[in-house]
């Protein structure tokens, strides 16, 4: 079936299975931020936002997305190397694969929450795992950037 | 040092982090099949016949191999330096299955969906068998996991294929009975490590072509191309001339990367098809049909005199390798290897046993790969022999341990750095153990401590080598050839440190390629804690070589001798004030007849494996109510030598202890009286999320290593290793209880604290 949706801004039809998964979608539409770690909707991984939520898209079918908006970290690249600037200078980013779908996680948080705490920002970010760093080090990134902020 | 010692950000970080399509699956082609394998439903089972006419039949299936299509050498999987010697038990495919997840069939086809549609339509008739899966009934089972009469050991490693060993090993110095017997107080306890998943977030992952020559390119998700590259010349029965392996960015690896799980599978697939062909594990495959830690049972008894001295440690394990023996005698001999020789006032030292097939997931290598059970049981058992004492745990550590310049009574070789003591003396203060050791009751909760020590290796002594080469470009920078494997780590970039504080350059000057098999110099790949270590030495003299180099060919263009010309990195100064850049002399290196374009080249093996250490501090909260423990506080002193790079050093070390902390309290394996892993999930199979964990605190008291890169050792799986016992340490001192069996869940610890 064919859907029209708004990735990044831009406006495209694509045409989707109907047991399609948003996931792979995004991948085949040329997305490579987009990655999947689990199939059950406990990595994070995969963290895009739909209509400016953060959500799972390897647990969203493509056929509900029909004129509806997606980003991807592709489409808001400015503010995530902002970040990712942030991570990397902690070294929190380690084998990375995890990154783009927490550092969605993030930059959606920083627009939800106004000063969290320590225990706020890991609430909102307890979705996102991570098995390389052990997520000292991405705190320390995350309260950096909120800092910048204020 | 300019660089050597700075938190310099990793050369690739901000790529990886931002999403650009850098990793094995963002690489293949988009024709390229889609591979996928049927796994087989029993744990024992003989595949009487198998009908694939109807899946060949379906439309976009480009092949369906089986058994019958594959050939018939047998190989290991383990990616360690040839000979192996882990036990060539495997086939591609073979009419006897040994586990739940173990390979049927090979099915390629156009797209995913096609590939599952023709897995479904595969007719498997299996002879079902009973299974060994209880690994302490393995040895002398009435089944045998490996009835095959081919199956090939490079080595005398104690292989019993009737009796279900795979390994035996034992080591012995001195009279351990004499020196029990002699003792003053001796304690026993008998300890279970759980198999642990690996759980890197990239699953595996590899896909293949034929190139312009004809020649097979695997690009895959890696810690060994080297090995890969052996490992399917050997399994496919190809020259490994005709082979050529690619690792691009890695989304983890922990050892499980170490094992070649699916790089044979596209590649066979590729030969027999002349197509690009990908496989792309799901999560379940990962945890189900892969390789995980090997669990452990590890007997200890520790003897020692009233003043507190141990003067005997006796260690018998038993190890479940599972189906296949991927890694079955080192990660067994490891466990005692780099658990024993921490306490050196030992008289008499043994470590001894087996390791057993049972019908399960294949054990392969993981971070800390056996040395974290060894020291887990090794550590609670001095735990428990200080309260015997009635010495404080840390000052019985600090009676006892091993310090630079003695001779370990284990391999007999003088320990050239430590500063462990240091390490202990440091956590203890920063944890605030005086005030906290051993517990305080709140009520209905409690709080205590816990200590543990470790130490692991610095590459494989006397075995494995690193190579690399450093070339000047034509216009004045370099490129640093390596054949190890950055799996997040950030070893391209210490690596590039390194290179660069020798050619006393910037980071930016440094172009790092690594690793393709036809281009690299010859690196064993990134594991046993090598690559800062072994490579890091080798880049060390090769970047002097060069920089040598650099000098000599300055000095006559200058007509001047070398001893009379100085380089700063940038500027090479002669005699009466004679100046070249080494932009300039670059450039003509490369410019007319009878030039040579300036390269440094060298390897590097260590007849030593320098331990580094940690010093570990647990505080816990434990419900009386429910038996949960909350990890609360985690503090790590290390020694690794000079810090390299104390951002990715710190980083290395905090994801080591949570990865140690899942281990201690969450990561349960389970299977089903089938001997189907139930724990085949991210829902089932918990591993610690950023809410589970506590404070992660670590702390660094550097050593000099002489044989290291700039004092340097290793740091990555030693950090692996003291959560477990620490906080079963900690638990013990809130209840008055020891636990013996991981992880800790809440019944466990309720069940032993109302007994």
């Amino acid at each position: 079936m064919k859907i029209e949706v708004t990735i990044n801004g831009q406006k495209t039809v694509l045409e989707v299975a109907a047991d399609e998964l948003l996931a792979d979608t995004l991948r085949a539409a040329g997305f490579a931020s987009i990655r999947r770690g689990c199939d059950t909707t406990n990595c994070g991984l995969c963290t895009v936002w739909i209509d400016g939520k953060p959500t799972l898209s390897c647990a969203t079918l493509s056929a509900r997305m029909d004129g509806h908006d997606i980003t991807t970290i592709e489409g808001v690249a400015g503010e995530a190397e902002a970040f990712a600037r942030l991570l990397v200078a902690e070294g929190g980013e380690q084998c990375g694969f995890c990154s783009p779908g927490f550092i969605m996680t993030v930059l959606a948080m920083k627009r939800e929450l106004a000063d969290p705490t320590d225990e706020a920002i890991t609430h909102y970010l307890t979705g996102n795992l991570c098995r390389c760093t052990g997520y000292m080090g991405q705190l320390r990134a995350v309260k950096k950037f909120l800092e910048v902020r204020s | 040092m300019k660089l050597v010692g700075k938190g310099v950000p990793k050369i690739d970080g901000l790529a990886i982090a931002t999403g650009k399509p850098l990793y094995t699956e963002d690489l293949a082609p988009a024709n390229a099949l889609v591979v996928k394998i049927l796994h087989s439903p029993h744990a024992s089972a003989r595949i009487k016949a198998i009908d694939t006419a109807v899946a060949e039949g379906v439309e976009g299936v480009a092949c369906v191999l089986t058994h019958k299509d594959v050939p018939k050498v047998r190989f290991t999987l383990a990616g360690q330096t040839y000979p192996e010697p882990s036990p060539y038990d495997r086939l591609i495919l073979e009419d006897l299955v040994r586990y739940v997840g173990d390979e049927v069939a090979i099915v390629a086809a156009v797209d995913e969906r096609t590939a599952q549609r023709a897995l479904e339509l595969i007719k498997v008739d299996y002879e079902v068998l009973t299974p060994v899966l209880d690994f302490e009934q393995a040895i002398g089972h009435p089944s045998v996991v490996h009835p095959e009469t081919d199956l090939h050991c490079n080595f005398d490693i104690g292989h019993d294929r009737l009796r279900n060993i795979a390994a035996t090993h034992k080591v012995e110095v001195g009279d351990i009975a004499a020196e029990l017997a002699a003792s003053d107080v001796v304690v026993e306890e008998t300890y279970y490590t759980q198999a642990q998943a690996q759980a890197m977030m990239e699953t595996y992952r590899a896909f293949s072509y034929l190139d312009h020559a004809g020649r097979l390119v695997v690009v895959s998700s890696t810690q060994i191309p080297f090995h890969v590259r052996r490992h399917l010349a050997r399994a496919l029965e190809l020259p490994a001339s005709r082979i050529r392996v690619i690792k691009p960015r890695i989304g983890g690896g922990f050892g499980g990367k170490q094992t070649a799980v699916v790089e044979i599978f596209a590649a066979i697939v590729t030969l027999r098809t002349g197509r690009p062909a990908k496989i792309v594990y799901e999560r379940k495959e990962t945890f189900t049909a892969t390789n995980s830690r090997h669990a452990m049972r590890l007997k200890v008894r520790l003897g020692a005199d009233r003043g507190g001295l141990i003067r005997a440690i006796d260690v018998q394990c038993l190890s479940d390798t599972g189906a296949y023996g991927e890694h079955a005698p080192t990660v067994f001999s490891v466990a005692g290897e780099k658990s024993l020789p921490l306490y050196n006032k030992a008289r008499a030292v043994r470590y001894a046993g087996h390791a057993v097939y049972t019908n399960k997931l294949p054990a392969g290598a993981m971070r800390g790969y056996g040395a974290t059970q060894g020291c887990f049981a090794v550590e609670s058992a001095v735990n428990k022999l200080a309260d015997a004492l009635g010495i404080d745990p840390c000052e019985l550590r600090r009676k006892n341990i091993i310090r630079a310049g003695e001779i370990d009574i284990y391999h007999n070789r003088i320990l050239g750095s430590s500063s462990l003591d240091r390490c202990i003396e440091r956590g203890r203060e920063l944890i605030g153990w005086l005030d906290k050791y051993p517990r305080r009751d709140l009520g209905g909760k409690v709080r205590a401590v816990g200590m543990a020590v470790t130490m692991q290796g610095s590459g494989i002594a006397g075995i494995d080598t690193a190579s690399a080469e450093v070339r000047l470009n034509d216009d004045g920078n370099y490129t640093l050839l390596l054949g190890s494997t950055d799996m997040g780590t950030g070893s391209d970039t210490i690596l590039a440190q390194m290179a660069a504080e020798v050619l006393e350059t910037s980071m930016d000057t440094i172009i790092v390629h690594a690793a393709d098999t036809d281009v690299s110099p010859f690196d064993t790949g990134s594991y046993a804690s090598s690559t800062a270590y072994v490579t890091g030495m080798a880049v060390v003299k090769a970047a002097g070589e060069l920089r040598e180099k650099i000098i000599v060919a300055a000095a006559a263009l200058m007509n001047a001798a070398p001893a009379e010309v100085t380089f700063d990195g940038s500027i090479l100064t002669g005699p009466a004030g004679a100046t070249i850049t080494l932009a300039e002399l670059a450039q003509r290196s490369v410019v007319g007849p009878d030039r040579r374009q300036l390269s440094g080249y060298a390897s590097h093996g260590s007849p030593v494996s320098p331990p580094p250490f940690v010093a570990g501090f647990a505080e816990v909260e434990i419900d009386k109510e429910t038996g949960k423990v909350e990890l609360l506080d985690y503090i790590a002193v290390i020694d690794c030598g000079t810090v390299v790079n104390p951002n990715l050093a710190r980083i290395q070390a905090e994801g080591g202890l949570v990865q140690g902390i899942g281990l201690a309290l969450y990561e349960d394996v389970k299977y089903d009286e089938r001997g189907a892993l139930q724990t085949n999930s991210f829902m089932t199979y918990k591993i610690p999320s950023r809410k589970d964990i506590g404070t992660v605190r670590v702390f660094f008291e550097e050593s000099y290593e002489p044989t290291g890169p700039f004092g340097a050792k290793s740091i990555g799986e030693v950090v692996n290793n003291t959560p477990a016992p620490a906080i079963v340490h900690a638990v013990r001192n809130a209840i008055g209880a020891w636990l013996t069996r991981l992880p800790l869940t809440p019944e466990k610890v309720y069940a032993a604290m109302v007994k």
